[in-house]
C-alpha cells in the first residue's frame, strides 16, 4: 500500500461496529487499534493496564476534577489524551490502520488519508445482539445500551467539535442491521478501496 | 428584594457554570458580570452609582491607586483593578524568568547541592516550593518543580508521587505567607489596604510555624518510603548540569535582577508608599523593555483569560455587595457567634477551609471580604483578625483535595501525564490530615495572638 489510509470507525453500542472494524482491517490487511493500544501506553508509561482500562472512553466526572489553563487532573481526560497522542504518533509514522472509537475522526481530522465511518443499528437488532452476547434479559440489555451510548456521546462531544453520530462528521454512516455485520463490512471495504484508488 | 434575588441567582449560576467547566471560566464571569450590571443595577435598582462603584474605573486615575503616603487609604469594593494590574505584572515577569530557564536552573541547582540524595532532595524541594510560592504564583512553582522532580525520579529511580504531593502542599502554604503568594491574599490585601509586611508578620509567621510541623509530618508519612526507594548504583553523569537549563545568559541575569528588585519593592512597599499596582506596572514595563523584540511573545503568553475571569468575578461579587446580601450574611455570622471573636474566627477559618477544598478559593475569598468588613463594622471586632482567618482558611483549605487549588490540579496533571496517576484517595490520604494540622495551628495562633 503506497499511500497512508486511516479508517476511523465510530459505532453505537450493539451495532457490531467492533466486529465490522475487525473484518475491514483483516480484509484490507491493516492493523486494528482499539483497547489494545492501552497495552502499549501502559508499557511505555509504566502504568497498570487495569487502571487505564477503568478510565478508557469514559466521560469526565463532574465535580471530581478541575481544569487550570491547559492542565486537567481528570484521569478520564488524561487517559483520553494519552490515546490521542498515541494515535497522532502512529499517524505520523505513515502507518495505515483501522481505529475503533477514541474520537479518532476528530483527532486525526487533518490527515489526508482519513476515512471516517459511523455504524448504527436498529434498536431491536442491537438489543437482541447484547442479550445474546451477555446473556441479559431485554430490560437489562436496553439499560446497558443506553448507558454505553450515553458515555460514548459524552466522551466524544467533550473532545470533538462535532456531535457524536451527526452524519456531517463522517464520510459514511451505515445501518448494520439492514445487511448484517459481514455484508456491511464488505460495503465499507469497497467504499474504502474506491477512495484508496483515487488517493 | 428583586435585586437581591437576581444578584444571588446570577452568583449561583456563575458558580455552577465555573464548576461544570462547560464554558470557559472568563466567559462565565464576564457574562454574569454584565448581567449583574444590566439586570441588578440597571433594570432592578436603576442605580448608575452602583454601576460606577462596581466598575471602579475612577480609582485608577487617583494618586492613591499608585502611591500612598504612609497611612492606609480607604478599602475598596467593586472591580479590584490593583489586583488585576499586579497579577498582570507578575505574569509578565514570571514568563520572562521561565523563558530564560530560571526555574529549571534553580531546581537543578538545589538538587545538585544535596548531591541528588532522595531524602535531602525531598526536604529541600519542600522548602524551595514554600519560599518560591511566597513570591511567585503556585502554578508556575509546581509546574517546574513537578517536572524536575519527575525527571530526577526517572534518573534516580525513585517514586516521585510523595515528593510532588509534599511540594504541592508547601506551595500552597508558602502562598499563604505573603500578600502576593496566593490570589486570595492579593485580593484581601488590596481590598482591605494591608501591606506586604502586614501579611508577612501575621500569616507569614503562622505559615512558617506550620511549615516546621508540615515538613516533620511529610517526613514521617513519606520519608521511609523515599529512603527505601533510593537506588545505590546511580550514574550521576547522566543528570543534566544546572547551567544547561539556562537558555540565554543575558536574559537569565536580567530576569533574576528584575525578580530580586520586585521582591525588594514588595517587602518595602509600606515604607516606600508604592502600591502593588505600581510595582506590577513597573515590573511588567521593565521586563518587556528588557525582552526587546521578544516582548510581544512574552505578552502573548500572559494568561489574559485569568485576568478577565477576575474582572467578571469582581463585578458579580459587587452585585451581592451593592444589594446588601453580604451584609445579611455578616449579620447572620455575628448572631451565631454572639459577638464572640473566637467563635467568629473559628467559623470563618473552618468554613473557608472546607469550602476552598471543593470550590475555587478565589470567588470564595472575593465574596467573603465584604462579609468580614461588614462583620467588623457591625460587631466592633478587629478586621485584621478576621482577615488573617480568612486568608489562612482559603489558602490552606484548598490543599485538602486534588481540586481545591490550582497548584494541586497542575501538579497532579503533570504527574499523570508522565504515568504517575494520583487519584482522590491517594491525594487526600496525606493532604487532608496535613490541611487539618495547619488549619488547627492557624486557629490556635490567631486565638492566642489576637483574641
Amino acid at each position: 500500500m503506497e499511500k497512508q489510509v486511516i479508517i476511523t470507525i465510530s459505532r453505537e453500542y450493539g451495532s457490531a461496529g467492533h466486529e465490522i472494524a475487525e473484518k475491514v482491517a483483516k480484509d484490507l490487511g491493516l492493523k486494528l487499534y482499539d483497547r489494545n493500544m492501552l497495552d502499549d501506553i501502559a508499557k511505555d508509561k509504566d502504568i497498570h493496564i487495569d487502571y487505564l482500562e477503568k478510565y478508557d472512553e469514559k466521560p469526565k466526572r463532574l465535580f471530581s476534577s478541575r481544569k487550570v489553563g491547559a492542565y486537567t487532573n481528570s484521569i478520564e481526560e488524561i487517559v483520553a489524551e494519552m490515546q490521542f497522542d498515541y494515535l497522532r504518533e502512529k499517524a505520523d509514522t505513515g502507518e495505515s490502520f483501522v481505529i475503533v472509537g477514541r474520537c479518532a475522526e476528530s483527532v486525526l481530522s487533518d490527515r489526508e488519508g482519513l476515512v471516517s465511518v459511523f455504524i448504527l443499528g436498529n434498536p431491536e437488532t442491537k438489543i437482541k445482539r447484547i442479550m445474546d452476547k451477555y446473556h441479559l434479559n431485554e430490560t437489562d440489555s436496553i439499560a446497558k445500551i443506553k448507558r454505553h451510548d450515553k458515555h460514548r456521546k459524552q466522551y466524544h462531544n467533550r473532545h470533538s467539535n462535532g456531535k457524536w453520530g451527526d452524519s456531517r462528521l463522517y464520510d459514511i454512516c451505515i445501518n448494520s442491521s439492514r445487511l448484517g455485520p459481514d455484508k456491511t463490512a464488505v460495503i465499507i471495504k469497497d467504499y474504502i478501496k474506491e477512495i484508496m484508488d483515487n488517493l | 428584594m428583586i435585586s437581591q434575588v437576581l444578584a444571588v441567582v446570577i452568583f449561583v449560576v456563575m458558580f455552577i457554570l465555573i464548576v461544570s467547566e462547560k464554558i470557559e471560566k472568563h466567559i462565565v464571569t464576564l457574562s454574569c458580570g454584565l448581567l449583574t450590571m444590566l439586570l441588578v443595577f440597571g433594570i432592578s435598582m436603576h442605580s448608575m452609582a452602583a454601576i460606577t462603584e462596581t466598575l471602579n474605573l475612577h480609582t485608577i486615575i487617583t494618586k492613591s491607586f499608585w502611591y500612598t503616603s504612609g497611612s492606609s487609604g480607604e478599602s475598596t469594593s467593586g472591580i479590584n483593578w490593583a489586583t488585576i494590574i499586579f497579577l498582570f505584572g507578575m505574569m509578565v515577569m514570571v514568563e520572562g524568568m521561565a523563558k530564560a530557564g530560571f526555574f529549571r536552573w534553580l531546581c537543578m541547582r538545589l538538587a545538585k547541592m544535596v548531591n541528588y540524595k532522595p531524602v535531602p532532595l525531598f526536604i529541600a524541594f519542600m522548602l524551595m516550593s514554600f519560599v518560591l510560592a511566597m513570591f511567585i504564583d503556585s502554578i508556575t512553582v509546581i509546574l517546574f518543580l513537578a517536572a524536575v522532580t519527575i525527571e530526577l525520579a526517572k534518573l534516580l529511580k525513585f517514586n516521585p508521587v510523595p515528593m510532588i504531593l509534599s511540594e504541592i502542599f508547601c506551595a500552597n502554604l508558602g502562598g499563604s505567607a505573603t500578600m502576593c503568594g496566593d490570589p486570595p491574599n492579593i485580593i484581601i490585601g488590596t481590598s482591605l489596604e494591608f501591606s506586604f509586611a502586614d501579611f508577612l508578620v501575621n500569616t507569614g509567621l503562622i505559615a512558617i510555624i506550620s511549615l516546621i510541623f508540615i515538613v516533620i509530618y511529610f517526613y514521617m508519612v513519606f520519608g521511609r518510603a523515599i529512603a527505601a526507594d533510593a537506588a545505590k548504583d546511580i550514574d550521576l553523569s547522566a543528570i543534566p548540569a544546572p547551567k544547561d537549563a539556562i537558555t540565554n545568559k543575558r536574559d537569565f541575569t536580567i530576569s533574576s535582577i528584575i525578580f530580586g528588585c520586585a521582591v525588594i519593592l514588595l517587602v518595602t512597599h509600606a515604607q516606600t508608599g508604592l502600591t502593588v499596582a505600581f510595582i506590577g506596572t513597573v515590573v511588567a514595563i521593565v521586563t518587556l523593555i528588557a525582552a526587546g523584540k521578544d516582548a510581544l511573545g512574552l505578552l502573548k503568553k500572559v494568561d489574559f483569560k485569568t485576568l478577565l475571569f477576575f474582572i467578571g468575578l469582581f463585578a458579580v461579587v459587587g452585585g451581592l455587595e451593592q444589594t446588601g446580601i453580604l451584609e445579611k450574611i455578616a449579620t447572620l455570622i455575628g448572631d451565631i457567634s454572639g459577638g464572640n471573636l473566637k467563635l467568629m474566627v473559628a467559623i470563618i477559618i473552618w468554613i473557608s477551609a472546607i469550602a476552598s477544598a471543593f470550590v475555587d478559593n478565589i470567588p470564595f475569598a472575593a465574596t467573603m471580604i465584604p462579609i468580614i468588613r461588614s462583620l467588623s463594622a457591625t460587631q466592633g471586632v478587629n478586621l485584621e483578625t478576621l482577615a488573617w482567618a480568612l486568608s489562612m482558611g482559603t489558602d490552606i483549605g484548598g490543599s485538602a483535595t486534588p481540586i481545591g487549588a490550582s497548584a494541586n490540579v497542575v501538579g497532579t496533571s503533570v504527574a499523570a501525564k508522565n504515568g504517575y496517576i494520583i487519584g482522590w484517595g491517594r491525594y487526600c490520604k496525606s493532604a487532608a490530615p496535613a490541611t487539618i494540622i495547619v488549619i488547627t495551628i492557624s486557629m490556635v495562633i490567631i486565638f492566642i495572638r489576637y483574641c
